[in-house]
Order: structure tokens, then sequence, then C-alpha cells
């Protein structure tokens, strides 16, 4: 089966919308694919009635990832995507959270939902209510803070090594032998146009003569 | 007997992080009651490198060797899920050429990540010839890596708008020849695991899922084409040239070790029927032509041309310093990696770096799923399960 055109989604974008009433907003189209903005206190019953509509049928259930804005008044953003097997279209549902709000945990709509609500709360520290075990998961045993923070440092806050003298491994506060440098190479090429001393009188000149 | 009060308690083991048949760094503690695994808590994360955060910190182009370092089985698979992402958002799409080359590598890519699994799998249980088999194969698919991008598995050879450098004519015909004979491995490693009564004892009915649960917990790949659903992204939503080649889907029907053994297998003579295809493509006239787009916003001049333009000089630079300028927007691409849907979700403000960008690695989803599949197994079957579930660290950590 070819995957939905952009009529089918548009159409279906519609549906979506008028059922779910003020549940989402910004139900859209975006290369190829649905997206829409849900309020996160009702994201179970969104991602079940995508789950369930006979016109959705978003029964696959794909990823659930973090993205932090922290310019944004609600800072972080849960994003969930799920497919289609049967209609063959991906949606791509996106929840606003202000920093220290709940979100509640969609593992009873999707079973699938549970490592990947613990690595968002692991990466960015977004809490998932009436998760059965929200434990981090891929940072180290003890690890405070949350990495993908757009605050977080890229060299983190501590190293390992292994102490000679203690025979074991230890934890220490990062010691950089040479000062972090971070490139930013879009300014050279964007900044004011060089004024070399001197120019000025040669356009000066050129306007004259 | 005697009436006698006995105390019975569950023993909790380690699996890991050291075992053989963990297949890398995975702790698996485990509850049994006797020999009965009561429940299974996989502790991950011991090979997590930052890679989504290191990639926000650097340009488009740089990002794309730490997808090599995900599933460092089949490196380029994941590449060209991010350079699709990438090449959405951009609006561009790579030449023909270069779609045929990667079709041919994303295939070689399976064959590599398959023969791997599936003997490795067969060694969990029991089987030691088929490694030997299947590594010498890996080893002739590794170095048609080398001889395409300098490394045997860290290739970096996909691009955004093409791939690095076309292939020399000798590669092409070393592959087609290689089409030829690799039936002949697949066949005798086959008659090692298809029909031996021991490895059937360890693989039937072990690890069954149903095709909705499999869905609803977020497998993909072969793991839901095991359970019978016929759903191949390169199919369904095909990329690069899969809607031109001929290739059909393995489905399996119980869902259980066994019937992933079988779709891998089957997998594998597809994708050399694949790569056949696209030997061919690329050695007729119709395959003739660039293997990077014309766009020098994306893609760096060629050496030659650097030599005598100085505006080809200017823009190599700037691509090298400055970078790709991605529009702002944001996109999920996702590919048929030998493990399951490799999806990336690409946030982009409009700068030279990824803003946000997620790895969903297929192989996260079904280690999640290890507890719920594995209990009421046997201590004996959770490796089979592990196996069967094709781990590889390198992406389920990132």
């Amino acid at each position: 089966m070819a995957m939905m055109d952009e009529q089918s989604l548009a159409d279906l974008a519609e549906h979506v919308a008028e059922q779910l009433g003020d549940a989402v907003r910004d139900v859209g189209v975006a290369h190829g694919q649905l997206q829409m903005v849900a309020d996160k206190d009702r994201i179970r019953e969104v991602l079940r009635f995508l789950r369930d509509d006979p016109r959705c049928r978003f029964v696959a259930f794909t990823d659930i990832c973090g993205v932090d804005w922290p310019e944004r008044e609600e800072r972080f953003e849960v994003v969930y995507h799920l497919l289609s097997p049967y209609h063959n279209a991906r949606v791509r549902v996106k929840a606003p959270v202000a920093e220290g709000e709940a979100v509640p945990s969609v593992i009873e709509v999707f079973p699938g939902a549970e490592w990947y609500e613990r690595e968002v709360w692991d990466m960015y520290g977004v809490f998932f209510s009436d998760h059965p075990d929200l434990r981090r998961i891929l940072t180290d045993y003890g690890f405070s803070g949350h990495p993908l923070r757009k605050d977080f440092p890229v060299t983190g806050h501590v190293e390992v090594r292994y102490d000679e003298d203690l025979k074991r491994v230890i934890y220490e506060p990062v010691n950089l032998q040479q000062a972090w440098r971070e490139f930013d190479f879009l300014s050279p090429w964007k900044g004011e146009p060089p004024v070399l001393p001197g120019d000025e009188k040669a356009t000066d000149e050129e306007a004259g003569a | 007997m005697s009436e006698r009060e006995v105390s019975v308690r569950n023993f909790t083991i380690n699996f890991g992080p050291q075992h053989p048949a963990a297949h890398g760094v995975l702790r698996l503690v485990l509850e049994l009651d006797g020999e009965v695994v009561e429940r299974a808590d996989p502790h991950i994360g011991l090979l997590h490198r930052g890679t989504e955060k290191l990639i926000e910190t650097k340009t488009w182009h740089q990002a794309v060797p730490y997808f090599d370092r995900l599933d460092y089985v089949a490196p380029m698979n994941q590449e060209h899920a991010f350079v699709l992402a990438a090449e959405k958002l951009l609006g561009i799409e790579a030449p023909y050429r270069a779609r045929v080359i990667r079709t041919l590598y994303d295939e070689i890519g399976r064959l590599l990540s398959h023969l791997l699994n599936v003997t490795t799998q067969a060694m969990d249980v029991g089987a030691l010839t088929p490694p030997l088999w299947g590594f010498e194969e890996r080893e002739k698919l590794m170095i048609f890596y080398e001889r395409a991008s300098g490394a045997r598995m860290h290739a970096a050879y996909y691009r955004i708008g093409g791939v690095h450098q076309d292939l020399p004519p000798e590669l092409i015909d070393d592959i087609g020849e290689f089409c030829e004979t690799h039936p002949k491995v697949l066949d005798d490693i086959e008659g090692l695991l298809t029909d031996n009564r021991i490895f059937k004892q360890r693989n039937v009915d072990i690890g069954k899922i149903s095709v909705e649960e499999a869905f609803a917990r977020g497998f993909s790949g072969v793991m839901v084409r095991g359970s019978g659903a016929a759903w191949d992204l390169r199919k369904a939503q095909p990329y690069a040239i899969y809607d031109e080649v001929d290739f059909k889907v393995a489905v399996g029907r119980n869902g259980d070790c066994y019937d992933r053994y079988l779709v891998r297998m089957e997998e594998m003579r597809q994708s050399v029927h694949i790569m056949k295809q696209c030997v061919e493509i690329l050695s007729s006239q119709k395959g003739r032509g660039e293997v990077l787009i014309d766009n020098r916003k994306v893609a760096p001049p060629r050496r030659a041309e650097m030599k005598t333009s100085m505006e080809a000089l200017i823009e190599h630079f700037k691509l090298y310093t400055e970078g790709v300028k991605v529009p702002e927007g944001e996109v999920y691409a996702a590919v048929e990696a030998p493990k399951g849907e490799f999806g990336v979700y690409l946030v982009s403000d409009g700068s030279n770096r990824p803003y946000r960008c997620k790895i969903r690695a297929p192989g996260y989803a079904h280690l999640a799923a290890m507890d719920a599949v594995g209990r009421g197994h046997m201590l004996a079957d959770i490796s089979a399960l592990i196996g069967s579930f094709d781990i590889v660290f390198g992406e389920i950590d990132r």
C-alpha cells in the first residue's frame, strides 16, 4: 500500500481536529506526516483516540522523546511518534510541559512507552505520573542532573578514574586540561561588513568621480 | 515425607555485563524461581556516550560518523536515516547513481548484520560452526566497505545529497561476483541449522509475540515480520530505489525465535537478489552519473575543480567551517535497518547545527520488552531470546 498522500493526510488532520476538539491544536501536515500539539493532561485520551479510531489506527508505537526550549515559558516538549501500519501514515504529537510539571504516563495505552518515558525523565527531568518504575536508564548509577538539557555542559560535571592508592574507581569534578572551545562558525559570515581603515576614501572617491 | 515447612526463596542473579551471550554490555538482573525466570530487569547505559548531545554541538556534516558507531554491525544503514532526514528538511534528493549505491550498501549492511546475528544466536544455543562460516563472509563484505569508503566499519560514506565518492568499476564487478557465490554459503548455514534438532528445540516456541503486542511495544523489522505482519519500510515507505528493485518480504507465522531466524535467512537471500539488481544498474548506462548533488550550499566541490576555481575553493572552505545550513523545521525519517525501523527525528532552528537529533533505535524497544517476553521462560532461553532480539549495545545505549 502506498503512503498516504497530502490530500488524504489533510482530510485526516481535519477529522482528528474535529473529533478531539480542544485537546489538540495546530493539527496539520508537515513533510508528509501528520502533526499536532496536544494538551499534556489529555495526552492519554489523544493517543488512545489515535490508536482506536478506525480512520487513524496508529497502533504501532514508535518513539517518545523530549526537546528542550529554554527560552520558552513551557520549557520542554514531549514528542510522541506513532505509526499506522494499516493506513501507512505517521503522526507526531507534541505536548509542551513546563519545568517541574508532570505528564501522565501513556504505558496503559502503549506498553512500549515504559523505557522511553524513563529516558525522557533521565535526559530532561520531565516527570511522568503513574509510571510504575521511573528510574534513570542510560546514565550512570548515582548520576545527578539531566544531560540533554541545553544548560548541561557537554563535558559533564564529573569524571572517573582508577585510583592507585584506594584501589578503586573514583569520581572527581571535571578537570579540563585545556579550556572547552566552542567554535561559532556562523558569525564571520553574518556580521557587519568589515570596515578597513582607508576604505571609506576609496568609496568616496568613486562616488565623487 | 514429614510435613515440614520449607522456605523457598527466589534467586536473583546478574547476567552480564561480561557475559559472552549478552552481546555486549548488558547487565540483566534475573529473578529466578528454580530455573524459571520470574522477572528480568535489564540495566542498560553502560555504553552510553551521549551521541545525541554531541550531535547538537557539531555541524550537520560532523554528525554522520556518529551514526556508524550506533549499530556498529551495519553502519551505513544508519547514516542513511540521518542523511534522508536532513535531505527532507533541505528539500533535496540525491542523484540517481548515489541512491543506487546507497541501496547496494544498505543491503550489504543487512547481510553483515544478519550474518552476525543468525550465526552468533546459533552459538548462544550451542552451535560453534556457523559463526566461523558467517564471519568469513562478513570479512568479504567489510572489504567492500573498505574499498568504497576506506574504513571496514566506521565508513562515514553517505553524505547529505549523495555519497562521498563513486565506486571503482572493479569493486562493482567484485560485488557482482560475491552475489554469485554467497547463496551457496547461506545454503550451508541453513543446512547446519534449519532442520537441526537441537537448534529447533532451543528456538521453536521460545519468545512468542503476537502482532498486536509487537506493534504496541514498538517492535519493528524482523520482530514484527516474524509474528506475521508483512510490514517492511522498504516496501511500505520506499526510499532510495527500493520502489524500483524487485524483492519479496519474508514473513513468519508463529512469532517465535525460530520464525525470526527463518525470516532473517530469507531476507539475506532477498538482499543478494537486490544487490545483483543494483550491480546491474550501476554497470549499465542507466546508472551513470554524479554521486553527489550539484548544489554548492550542501555538497563540496570536487577536488579537481578546486585546483583551478577560486569560487570552488571558497565554497569548500565555507562548507567545512560553517557547514550546511538547514532550514527551520522538524522531520522524522526512518529506514528499514537490519534490526528494524531506525528513525531519526531532527529539529532544526535554521543554523549550522541540529537543534535536536533523537535517534530511534530499534533494539531499544526490543530489549525493553525483555521482561514481558522473557517472564516464565527458563534461564537458558534468555540467551536464545537476547540473540533473537538482535541486541547491539551501540544503538541501544547511544
